[in-house]
């Protein structure tokens, strides 16, 4: 099959959908590859070095829808394009069908097949192909790089011989690709950075960006997984909870990106004018939602504009675009694993499985049929977070008496053991002589006294514990020198043997246990 | 000649000295000077009870001290920190020893006293301890006897039992499991047959009772401690420990001596804490590991899916490489290849790289409480890096790099995720959580247990064969 890349058409965009490396890995499917010719140039890639990886250039668009039978492209299709289109011709591009039904008509009159990149359902197996990633990933990069482009002062905290540089405030609405992204980029340039999203699941994957995660106290937080990872329009009491929380923010921040966007609609409004006037002059907004209407109420869209009280408000809608070789690179590899699942036997036929989810979910006409919007995919986009079940919190009334009752278990058990102890030694008093307890009751009370003692010994220091218990148990001498002096030679034998090896016990233990103990030291 | 009250009062000022030798083992910076209150308190008890009234002997008693010295010193300075666990089993047959000396004594001493009574013969030439029985009623002779045989019980006991443990530690005496048919019958026959004889010799039968029961307590010590195998010795140890601070007591009780009373006393609860500490730690109770072997399982163990995949010193090295935090995992077998010092080197030679390495320490790694943070310290590994297994066992989801070296039980995953395994429910090293898990072991075979580890089996588990110590040799010029 040939596989073309017409020069995008649209005003402003850099980017191209075949790379030179993209295209080696396509011909290794048993495709041919195509491309107009200065189609590559404005991302970074001339003709020669597409000659080079084997593709072939056309000099004319025209040409290439022509001879293509799959064109791959980054925008949605023109209408001129469109009306290029021919029977079987499958075109493999950014779609939008929820908002293009009038080119979705046009496509499928034309009988042709349209896989839309922004369709790729969000599952574990189709993340290689999940352009929105990318794309949103530079966008959230570019975003920052725009951002500190724009604002005067360092990112980073600073003491220098000239003064102190405080460390700029970043906050991030949003915390999807993009926004991760933009966490990333702007904490590893030093900003102190804040976040928030509606989803509170994520705020586990904010806090591991080193962002920290504004908490909205809301009874109905909700749960993302439900669709898909994306945003839901939130209800209006909730909308409330958080403008507040931004109107708190908006006097200390230097630097706000906005990433909100919910699929299928409009940009919400988050930042609003109030929230820009209550900003400090030189701050910057970024408005990556700019495309969809903007998250800000001041975006104007593809424009830079600064405000009566000096905010500069950037509502560029082609970052990716500005960062068009690296954008190119990845969107390319997106296409490229798509067409790698198209042609599965790797022989340069495709095979258009409408039973494969990933490629049913991207597919919007097929066979002269429109086929958005897809069924839910088989498998689940996130695993359903099943519900945490919430742990109650004690009340303190409850903390206390758990506490209460754990102090009476406890005090039962030792009065039960004293007593019972008690008895005994009553028992063991009414057959024994009396200066016989009195030395039991030393007896007891050093096993007492042991037991409270060792156990704060620390566990690396157990094997010199056991050498010093070892010589201290050599304290048995004691016995033999009381013995030693007596008038039988058996006696005193038996105490002389006893003295030897009670002394080797004795300074043999507390040497070894000096060495032992000299050995540990600190790095 | 010192009066009594000297003697009660060095009593007083010994056993607090050793209280605080113990108490201060608590951390290592204190336990240095915890030593010396420990010579400190013997020099005091010896010194005061050896001038003590009656006391005598001097001529035989001195050359004696001196010559048990010098071996002490002897022994102390040349053993091997390898060597560790056998030099504590030889010590504590010392004290097992001498107890059933004294105890014989005691018996022999009450005897002449009781003579010379009847006789009423002049006490002299008494020692310090029959002077003291002279004046002892009846009911408190009776006593004594009691008191006699326990100390000659529990020593002799321990004497044989440490003999074995310290033939086993050596290597002199085979690690495994062995028992005489007829296997623990025999033991509470024994038991039984000196509990017998025991009321005879309380009944006034003659010193060969008190003979024979030391006989059998030998062959109960002696017997016990075969059963028993190799990678139990950590709570033998310590039994073995306790049993020695526990005749030291009884002695004691039978010389009214409330020093021996104390110290025993300490001793005999340090060694049953450490018991406890290490049954703990295996998930066994004491009564299992002393009775020996592993309990029947209660089903079949889960297969083990997957293969063991072997790689080279090269392998390691690279994972090493990129690792920014490694951790090590040193049991038996590195005691076993004297790899501590080639550890170290790589400890030494990671950390000057920059990357975290740290130790985690399984409580009954090696032969003895503490073995391996002995060895550790010893190959200069410095003691804030090396952790126990609570401390460290969260950690090893975050880290890059493990490195088990000569361990095997005590990080397989069995224990807690097959309930029909014989090790189920004892608490493991969770090395697997970790990025990387490289295995450093001799062969195929399986541990003391003889049971499969599905850890060698885990998809990011690396086996590195050979000696842990060349391997570990080699390993070192890899790394950058």
């Amino acid at each position: 099959m040939k596989i073309g890349a017409p020069k995008e058409r649209a005003r402003g965009e850099a980017r191209v959908a075949l790379t030179p490396e993209s295209a080696s890995h396509i011909q290794k499917l048993g495709h041919e590859c195509l491309i107009e010719a200065g189609a590559g140039s404005a991302a970074g890639f001339d003709d020669a070095a597409y000659r080079e990886a084997g593709v072939e250039v056309v000099e004319s668009a025209e040409a290439l829808w022509e001879t293509a039978d799959v064109v791959i492209k980054v925008r949605e299709p023109s209408e001129e394009e469109a009306d290029r289109l021919h029977e079987g011709q499958t075109l493999i591009s950014f779609f939008w069908p929820a908002q293009n039904e009038e080119m979705l008509e046009r496509c499928k009159a034309r009988g042709a097949t349209v896989i839309a990149m922004d369709m790729v359902p969000r599952i574990s197996r189709a993340q290689k192909m999940d352009a929105l990633s990318s794309t949103a990933n530079i966008a959230g990069y570019r975003a920052v790089i725009e951002a500190g482009n724009q604002f005067g002062r360092f990112f980073t905290g600073q003491v220098t011989a000239a003064g102190k540089v405080p460390p700029a405030k970043v906050l991030i609405v949003g915390a999807g690709v993009a926004g991760l992204a933009a966490i990333g980029t702007a904490t590893s340039l030093g900003a102190v950075v804040r976040a928030f999203d509606v989803r509170p699941e994520v705020a586990e994957q904010i806090e591991s960006m080193g962002a920290e995660f504004l908490f909205l106290d809301f009874e109905d937080s909700e749960d993302g997984s439900e669709s898909g990872g994306y945003a839901k329009p939130s209800s209006p009491e909730f909308r409330e909870k958080q403008l507040a929380l931004f109107r708190e923010q908006a006097p200390e921040v230097d630097i706000v990106i906005t990433t909100a966007l919910i699929p299928g609609k409009p940009a919400p409004k988050l930042w609003l004018q109030d929230m820009v006037e209550a900003m400090r002059p030189g701050s910057v907004i970024v408005d990556l939602a700019a495309e969809k209407g903007g998250n800000c109420e001041a975006t104007v869209p593809d424009e830079r504009i600064v405000t009566d009280n000096g905010v500069i408000v950037v509502g560029y809608t082609d970052f990716p675009s500005r960062m068009a070789t690296q954008a190119s690179l990845l969107y390319a590899t997106n296409v490229r694993h798509m067409l790698t699942d198209l042609t599965p036997e790797k022989d340069g036929t495709l095979v258009h499985d409408m039973e494969d989810d990933v490629i049913r979910g991207a597919t919007a006409t097929h066979q002269g049929e429109i086929t958005f919007p897809p069924p839910p995919p088989k498998v689940k986009a996130i695993g359903a977070a099943k519900p945490k079940a919430k742990e109650k919190e004690p009340t303190a009334e409850e903390k206390k008496a758990a506490e209460h009752a754990a102090f009476v278990a406890q005090t039962k058990r030792q009065v039960t053991m004293l007593a019972v102890g008690g008895v005994l030694m009553w028992l063991l008093g009414l057959v024994a002589p009396a200066s016989f307890m009195q030395h039991f009751i030393v007896f007891a009370l050093s096993c007492f006294v042991g037991f409270q003692v060792i156990w704060n010994v620390s566990h690396s220091l157990h094997t010199p514990l056991m050498a010093v218990t070892n010589a201290i148990s050599g304290i048995v001498i004691l016995g033999a020198l009381l013995q030693i002096g007596s008038g039988s030679w058996l006696v005193g034998l038996l105490a002389g043997i006893s003295v030897l090896i009670a002394s080797i016990n004795i300074v043999g233990g507390f040497l070894v246990t000096r060495r032992m103990l000299a050995m540990f030291q600190k790095s | 000649m010192l009066g009594h009250e000297f003697v009660s009062a060095a009593a007083i000022a010994a056993s607090v000295l050793f209280i605080l030798s113990l108490g201060g083992l608590s951390n290592q910076e204190k336990a240095k000077r915890a030593v010396w209150y420990g010579i400190v308190g013997m020099a005091v008890a010896v010194v005061f009870t050896a001038l003590g009234p009656n006391i005598g002997g001097y001529w035989w008693m001195l050359p004696m001290m001196l010559i048990g010295a010098v071996i002490g010193t002897y022994v102390a300075r040349k053993v091997a920190m390898t060597e560790m666990p056998q030099l504590v089993a030889a010590l504590h047959s010392f004290v097992g020893l001498a107890a059933v000396f004294i105890g014989f004594n005691a018996d022999l001493e009450r005897r002449r006293v009781l003579a010379a009574q009847i006789a009423e013969r002049s006490t002299e030439g008494f020692s310090a301890f029959a002077a003291l029985l002279a004046h002892k009623t009846p009911a408190e002779l009776t006593f004594l006897q009691v008191e006699a045989v326990l100390g000659v019980f529990i020593g002799a006991v321990t004497f044989t039992g440490s003999v074995v443990a310290f033939g086993k530690l050596a290597g002199k005496v085979d690690g495994k499991p062995h028992k005489l048919p007829g296997g623990h019958a025999l033991n509470a026959g024994a038991a039984i047959l000196s509990l017998l004889l025991a009321i005879a010799y309380l009944n006034g039968a003659g010193f060969w009772t008190l003979l024979l029961i030391a006989l059998l307590a030998f062959f109960i010590g002696y017997h016990l401690i075969m059963g028993i195998g190799g990678a139990d010795m950590p709570v033998v140890v310590s039994m073995l420990n306790s049993y020695s601070g526990w005749a030291a007591a009884a002695i004691g009780f039978t010389l009214s001596n409330d020093l021996l009373i104390v110290t025993g006393a300490l001793v005999g609860s340090s060694g049953a804490i450490l018991s406890y500490i290490m049954c703990k730690a295996m998930n066994r109770n004491f009564v299992s590991v002393i009775l020996g072997g592993f309990g029947g399982s209660k089903g079949p163990a889960a297969e083990i899916e997957g293969e063991m995949v072997a790689t080279d010193v090269g392998g390691v090295a690279s994972a090493l490489n990129d690792a920014d935090s490694v951790i090590i995992v040193p049991g038996y077998g590195m005691a076993v290849a004297q790899a501590q010092n080639a550890v170290s080197d790589l400890t030494r030679k990671l950390r000057a790289a920059g990357k975290e390495v740290r130790f985690g320490i399984h409580p009954v790694a090696g032969r003895l409480p503490g073995h391996m943070n002995v060895l550790l310290a010893e190959a200069r590994v410095p003691y804030d890096i090396v952790m126990e297994m609570d401390e460290i066992n969260d950690d090893f989801a975050e880290t890059d790099v493990v490195i088990v070296i000569g361990s095997n039980d005590i990080v397989n995953p069995a224990a807690q995720e097959d309930p029909n395994s014989p090790i189920a429910g004892m608490p493991v090293l969770r090395v697997w959580e970790s990025k990387q898990v490289f295995v450093c072991k001799r062969g195929q075979g399986t541990g003391y247990s003889g049971i499969e580890n599905p850890l060698f089996f885990k998809e990011n588990t690396r086996m590195l064969y050979g000696d842990a110590r060349s391997s570990i040799d080699s390993l070192i010029p890899l790394i950058d």
